[in-house]
């Protein structure tokens, strides 16, 4: 790899492959720690300057999919397999040497709780100094310079004073401001967010998300956004794909995954949401049951016992991933009938069967 | 018919008629000392004179940015912190004295946390967890074990499977839906849930959501539903109280208040909801940076130094909550007569 010629230079584009290559490719990913396997064969494609949103429950990958974009799990309690390219390069092939140089300075990432993921003992301004001098050759005041200019691109009030701060002296989204700051510290091409709004106010929440659009925006930043929430996603995202365990389920553009889904399990979440019930007082329309256990992963598709739609061929066969319209995908034997009840209203999503023993709550709790 | 035997439980029973509110309170004030760098005594205004009524049968939903009090409020409500004055009537009775015993008033007023986990003790199985309060209060135990069973049948869990397990060999649902079940174990008349959704997953949020409306009519309870989604609230609620630094900003019937809202907060905190539109997204945020912190709240109106209405005027009196319409009133110079605001209506309201 090109290393020390392209490190003087500003950090962007960087060979040949990294001009043309999607920011991040990535095929049958699969993760597993010790026998469960927790990502079982993600395949995402994203184009430079897109954002994608990750959605999902707990336990359904999202998060380790991300991870696993950066190796950041311990190698000798994880197994990763697939293909991953992220901004041009192969993430599995990558030295030690080679891949501390590539976090950060090609791809980086933001977590959930800044205040965990900054050191408590350092100004936040040091850690910010400190990123830039170990991927390039500046000095401490440009290096300050640098970080006094990404504060007042991420809108931190009165920069200069809060470069000095701890992280406990700010507050829950001027961290979060920060940790974007830091992020982009040395001009990476893909950012990756861990549910970056999820600790936040509303209120803030939607500044720290029209920041990340603008970011996208004029920067050209790639951003993947993991999040449990469908409104955020729809904030920042030109693409959605949807998880559930381990597997995406269904991935197309915002428009068509939230406007006109496919898959049972996208359907059930949008019809879950509280802001979606028909009538104020009226029952929500629930996904009955609870995401499966992945040390014990039924055959078939993982999400057939608590489907609608569930037939004999779901419980056995997993539905591959199915092109419907260009660049949306769904993974599903029954994504038309889905659509069309989807359409005609509200069809109670209801199990076809109470399904093995796994899914708590009554079965008949659910449907209007 | 209470659960209690031996005890008849005056307070069981229903005392002013429909008509009264279940629980009103007046004037309640909670500041916490601190000490600040330099060895300065400063007090965090946590609560700071809040008055509002819960209606027998209702869902009061309370809601607000972090600091605003409303967890605060909670706490004093059910007597887990004492208040520093104030006044609260559970159905006409004052708390706290001796017609109203903090300990028959607990058994009428219970609480869901929003940590499922660290509200149920770790060392009992659910059902010792749900049949503890009965215990305590001199359900023999066999008995309490019984009602224990029913409850977990009733909130979904079948009692063969989860009564002997640990909070820890369950999901984060069923234990939300184990410490509902144990609010419910003494029968009491108003349960507050304090962010007891908020840390599901959206499809169990909204399995709960289901149990809890259901709960409400078979038992004939009273919510106090403390959230900060307010797709959420507005979903659940009759009332809506929407609280700012300590005071209530605006308050009145979830259709009003959260459709077409009086308080320029109010407004902006609907503003701040995602749009779930990718045709329409959010443009612009309404409120810049975070809620300012309760120590030092501003003088006059708390909302004036990120309101888009602020006049001099609002740093200079604070505005006291006013009647816009029947039932609904809001903390808001620009909405009251006479206040000196340019934009405050001509005359009263004939309410």
């Amino acid at each position: 790899m090109s290393a020390s010629a392209a490190i003087a230079s500003t950090g962007g584009v960087r060979t040949n492959e990294a001009r043309t290559a999607p920011a991040v490719d990535v095929a049958d990913l699969r993760v597993a720690f010790g026998k469960v396997q927790v990502v079982d064969g993600v395949d995402l494609a994203l184009e430079r300057g897109q954002a994608l949103a990750l959605i999902g429950e707990s336990g359904s990958g999202k998060s380790v999919t991300l991870r696993a974009l950066l190796r950041l799990f311990p190698e000798g309690r994880s197994r990763i397999e697939g293909r991953i390219h992220v901004a041009g390069r192969d993430v599995q092939a990558l030295t030690r040497r080679q891949l501390a140089d590539f976090r950060g300075r090609d791809v980086s990432m933001i977590f959930q709780e800044p205040l965990l993921a900054f050191d408590p003992v350092y100004t936040v301004g040091r850690q910010i100094t400190e990123a830039i001098l170990r991927h390039e050759r500046v000095s401490k005041e440009d290096a300050r310079r640098r970080a006094l200019a990404l504060f007042e691109r991420v809108r931190i009030p009165s920069p200069e004073r809060r470069l000095d701060n701890y992280p406990h002296e700010m507050s829950g989204g001027m961290r979060q401001r920060a940790m974007i700051a830091l992020a982009l510290a040395c001009r990476p091409q893909v950012l990756l967010a861990d549910e970056p709004t999820t600790a936040l106010d509303a209120t803030v929440q939607i500044q720290v998300l029209l920041l990340l659009r603008e970011l996208q925006r004029d920067l050209g930043l790639t951003i993947v956004l993991v999040t449990h929430d469908l409104g955020a996603a729809v904030e920042v995202a030109d693409r959605i794909a949807v998880m559930y365990a381990g597997k995406i389920v269904e991935t197309g553009t915002a428009r068509q995954v939230v406007l006109d889904p496919h898959h049972p399990y996208t359907i059930g979440l949008l019809r879950s949401r509280a802001e979606g019930a028909l009538a104020k007082g009226a029952r929500l329309q629930t996904i009955p049951g609870s995401p499966p256990d992945l040390a014990a992963r039924p055959p078939g598709c993982p999400f057939a016992p608590r489907c609608f739609l569930a037939e004999h061929r779901c419980h056995g066969e997993m539905p591959p991933a199915r092109e419907i319209a260009p660049g949306h995908r769904v993974a599903c034997w029954h994504a038309d009938e889905a659509s069309v009840a989807y359409r005609v209203g509200p069809t109670p999503v209801r199990a076809a069967e109470p399904a093995s023993p796994g899914p708590p709550g009554r079965p008949s709790e659910q449907g209007v | 018919m209470s659960v209690i035997p031996g005890t008849p439980d005056p307070f069981a029973e229903d005392r002013g008629g429909p008509a009264q509110p279940l629980l009103s309170v007046s004037a309640l004030y909670k500041h916490f000392p601190v000490r600040k760098a330099g060895g300065r005594k400063q007090v965090v205004r946590a609560v700071d004179g809040v008055d509002f009524e819960v209606l027998k049968g209702e869902t009061l939903g309370i809601v607000g940015e972090s600091g605003c009090g409303k967890s605060t409020t909670a706490k004093l409500l059910m007597g887990l912190i004492a208040r520093d004055t104030g006044q609260m009537l559970y159905d006409g009775q004052p708390v706290g004295e001796r017609s109203m015993p903090w300990r028959s008033y607990r058994r009428q007023v219970q609480m869901v946390f929003q940590d499922s986990y660290a509200s149920l003790n770790p060392r009992m199985t659910v059902e010792q967890s749900i049949a503890f309060g009965p215990k305590v209060n001199g359900v023999p135990g066999r008995q309490a074990v019984e009602r224990a069973r029913a409850l977990l049948a009733r909130v979904g869990l079948e009692p063969k499977r989860f009564a002997g397990r640990y909070p820890h060999e369950i999901s984060g649902g069923q234990r939300q839906r184990v410490n509902i079940a144990r609010s419910l174990a003494l029968e009491p008349r108003l349960v507050l849930l304090d962010e007891a959704v908020s840390a599901l997953d959206k499809s169990v949020e909204a399995q709960v959501l289901n149990l809890l409306l259901d709960l409400k009519q078979e038992f004939g309870l009273t919510y106090i539903f403390i959230s900060h989604d307010l797709n959420v609230v507005r979903f659940i609620s009759d009332r809506v109280m929407v609280m700012y630094l300590g005071r209530v900003a605006e308050i009145g019937p979830s259709d009003a208040v959260l459709a077409a809202p009086s308080h320029p907060y109010t407004r902006a905190l609907l503003a701040s909801m995602p749009s779930l539109d990718p045709d329409n997204r959010t443009q612009k945020a309404l409120l810049a940076g975070d809620p300012p912190n309760p120590i030092d709240p501003p003088p006059g109106c708390r909302f004036h130094p990120r309101c888009a209405l602020a006049e001099p005027v609002c740093s200079d009196a604070e505005p006291p909550l006013g009647a816009v319409a029947p039932l609904h009133r809001v903390a808001c110079l620009a909405r009251q007569p006479g206040s000196g605001h340019s934009a405050a209506p001509a005359r009263a309201l004939a309410a």
